[in-house]
């Protein structure tokens, strides 16, 4: 079988989960292989849904998230006979699977762009080095492998309803989580997102995020902040860009006051198109960028919101 | 208490990647101790500091590693194992080789960067932690010791979270955990003098790289003044609208 991993939100599964299937399909295909799933949960989870997209639904219920209960999960299905695991790729899941893959012994694809069976292994794009390099891998089978988000057609439900298999899964020693701190979410995923507009140290502090969450509520798209304004406090962790925050690559990324440090450009630099706003002109965004204005974004971003009001009228 | 930060090599990000012959090309790029995994290097030196003990660095690579886990030492750590490997592996494979290595040394705590800026991979902590049989914390923002825990606080997909863990165990760290010293000249001249010992690493690589390619994007640089935002601003919803067609 092909194992996939369906990540979800406690009611839906989420959309880089249809990407991992249809993954996970093609690769069942190529091996005459069943698709399973499985379904990992904190307390609900979006089972009927769920049972429409496999042949065989494994399902366990195994408290708050850590990345040792989700491993010893998702190893007790892999062990029913996994010739491949398939999973949505998200920073959670890359930490699991991690343990997952070592203990399978098996080779590890991360965040791939592309996956195939090549006489019997199976090959993938990934990209490197900061998301400068593309690389072609491959490993033979067991392979663990991740799905970067927006790279896969989404698949469709089976028109079946698959057996549910409730798993038992080994306690194992673990972190005990001690308390969230949660994030609001509003508006559009910013990994999903066709547009992110990104507020830099520039912006000189949090009051003028308003006018970044303006221009990018008219464009339908979602907000995206630096390391520095994470760091000062201005925005939440969920929305940073780059290295250590979220890699996106949506039609249109506008950096204002963004200075375009590597680690930065490492999780935008594959949009396909970049637009810059800095009162610097040496600012290394601009070698980035596809178009700019150099200018003080207090002035320049009032201008564009009023700039996109227009053209929509 | 033994502390362990775990390093690798990495090129400078602002350095200039050759391709030949369809590989990365190394010999002209600045290297350097990966920046993420010098936040576990002053994490370990940290904790020394606080809680006593040891800090050890463990670097995985070719000859030319060593140059890192200098550093390292030169920030101040007490010594080195260099375990050696030339060519290409993959984390896992990178994991299994290191796994007995740090059996040996027994740590109370392994710290190692979140994600590697070569591979652009986050499974080396996870996987040496499944290796090690220890819980992980990855991007830790915070770490403190009490007793035979530690609580931490690390970054989720969404929002963050408050963990405590029985030690030993494993922490990927991040920006925004320390700020990372600078080796000073005395510490230069210290690091020359550490121990480093070198262990021939026993690797099975699970992956294969086939080939690597730069694609940097050709970007059209169309760079406005925006001496008149407003007039700027017009041209550039144009330019999106009519000639991107992105809005
Ligand atoms: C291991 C590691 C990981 C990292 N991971 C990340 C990451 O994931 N994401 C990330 O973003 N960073 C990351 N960083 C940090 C990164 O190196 C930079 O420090 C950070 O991106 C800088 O953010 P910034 O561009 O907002 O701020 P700055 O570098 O301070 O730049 C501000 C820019 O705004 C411009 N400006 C100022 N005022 C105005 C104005 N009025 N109008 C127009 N322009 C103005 C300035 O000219 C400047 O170019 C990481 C660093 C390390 C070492």
């Amino acid at each position: 079988m092909v194992l996939v991993v369906l990540d979800h939100d406690g009611n839906k599964l989420r959309k880089g989960t249809l990407e991992a299937l249809t993954r996970a399909r093609r690769l069942a295909e190529g091996l005459g292989e069943k698709v399973a799933g499985v379904l990992l949960a904190e307390e609900g989870a979006p089972l009927e849904e769920a049972r429409k997209y496999v042949d065989i639904l494994y399902t366990a219920t195994l408290g708050p998230y850590t990345a040792e209960r989700w491993a010893a999960g998702v190893l007790a299905a892999a062990k029913e006979g996994a010739k491949a695991v398939v999973v949505p790729s998200s920073r959670q899941s890359r930490t699991y699977l991690g343990r997952v893959a070592y203990a399978l012994k098996a080779g590890l694809l991360e965040d791939t762009l592309d996956s195939s069976l090549e006489g019997g292994e199976v090959h993938a794009t990934r990209y490197a080095y900061l998301n400068r390099v593309t690389q072609r891998v491959k490993a033979p089978l067991p392979v663990v492998l991740t799905v970067k988000p927006n790279t896969t057609p989404l698949a469709e439900p089976l028109g079946t309803s698959a057996e549910v298999v409730p798993l038992s899964v080994p306690q194992v020693p673990t972190v005990e989580v001690l308390e969230r701190v949660a994030e609001e979410k509003k508006g559009v995923s910013l990994t999903e997102a066709n547009v992110v507009v990104t507020g830099g140290r520039g912006m000189g502090g949090p009051e003028a995020f308003k006018l970044v969450e303006e221009l990018a509520a008219l464009l339908g798209g979602a907000v995206g902040a630096t390391r520095a304004v994470v760091d000062a406090g201005w925005r939440p962790y969920g929305e940073q860009v780059g290295q250590t925050g979220k890699t996106v690559q949506p039609a249109l990324y506008i950096a204002l006051g963004v200075s375009g440090a590597v680690q930065h450009l490492a999780g935008m630099n594959k949009s396909k198109y970049i637009v810059a706003v800095n009162k610097d002109p040496e600012a290394p965004i601009f070698k980035h960028a596809d178009y700019g204005i150099v200018g003080d974004v207090h002035h320049v971003l009032p201008a564009l919101i009023e700039a996109v009001k227009k053209l929509k009228d | 208490m033994k502390f362990v930060a775990v390093i690798r090599q990495v090129p400078d990000g602002e350095s200039r990647l050759r391709i030949q012959e369809g590989r990365v090309d190394l010999s002209g790029a600045t290297l350097i101790l990966d920046q993420m995994d010098e936040y576990a290097v002053e994490e370990a030196l940290r904790l020394k500091e606080k809680h006593g003990g040891e800090a050890i660095v463990v670097g995985f690579g070719p000859e030319r590693a060593e140059e890192a886990i200098r550093t390292a030492l030169a920030m101040g750590m007490d010594r080195g194992v260099h375990v050696v490997f030339e060519g290409f592996a993959d984390p896992v494979a990178v994991a299994e080789a290191l796994v007995p290595v740090l059996q040996e040394e027994a740590p109370t705590l392994v710290l190692t960067g979140g994600q590697q800026a070569d591979w652009d991979s986050q499974a080396l902590g996870a996987a040496l932690a499944e290796g090690l049989g220890v819980p992980v914390v990855a991007w830790t923002t915070v770490i403190e010791l009490e007793g035979d825990t530690a609580r931490a606080k690390h970054d989720l997909d969404e929002g963050a979270e408050w963990v405590r863990v029985r030690l030993p165990a494993l922490f990927t760290t991040q920006q925004g955990l320390n700020e990372p010293r600078y080796p000073t000249l005395p510490g230069i001249m210290k690091a020359k003098k550490k121990e480093v010992r070198k262990v021939q690493a026993e690797v099975r690589p699970k992956v294969v790289l086939l080939s690597e390619e730069i694609q940097e994007k050709a970007r059209l640089g169309r760079i406005l003044d925006g001496k008149d935002p407003v007039a700027a601003a017009e041209e550039l919803v144009r330019l999106l609208h009519e000639e991107a067609k992105v809005i």
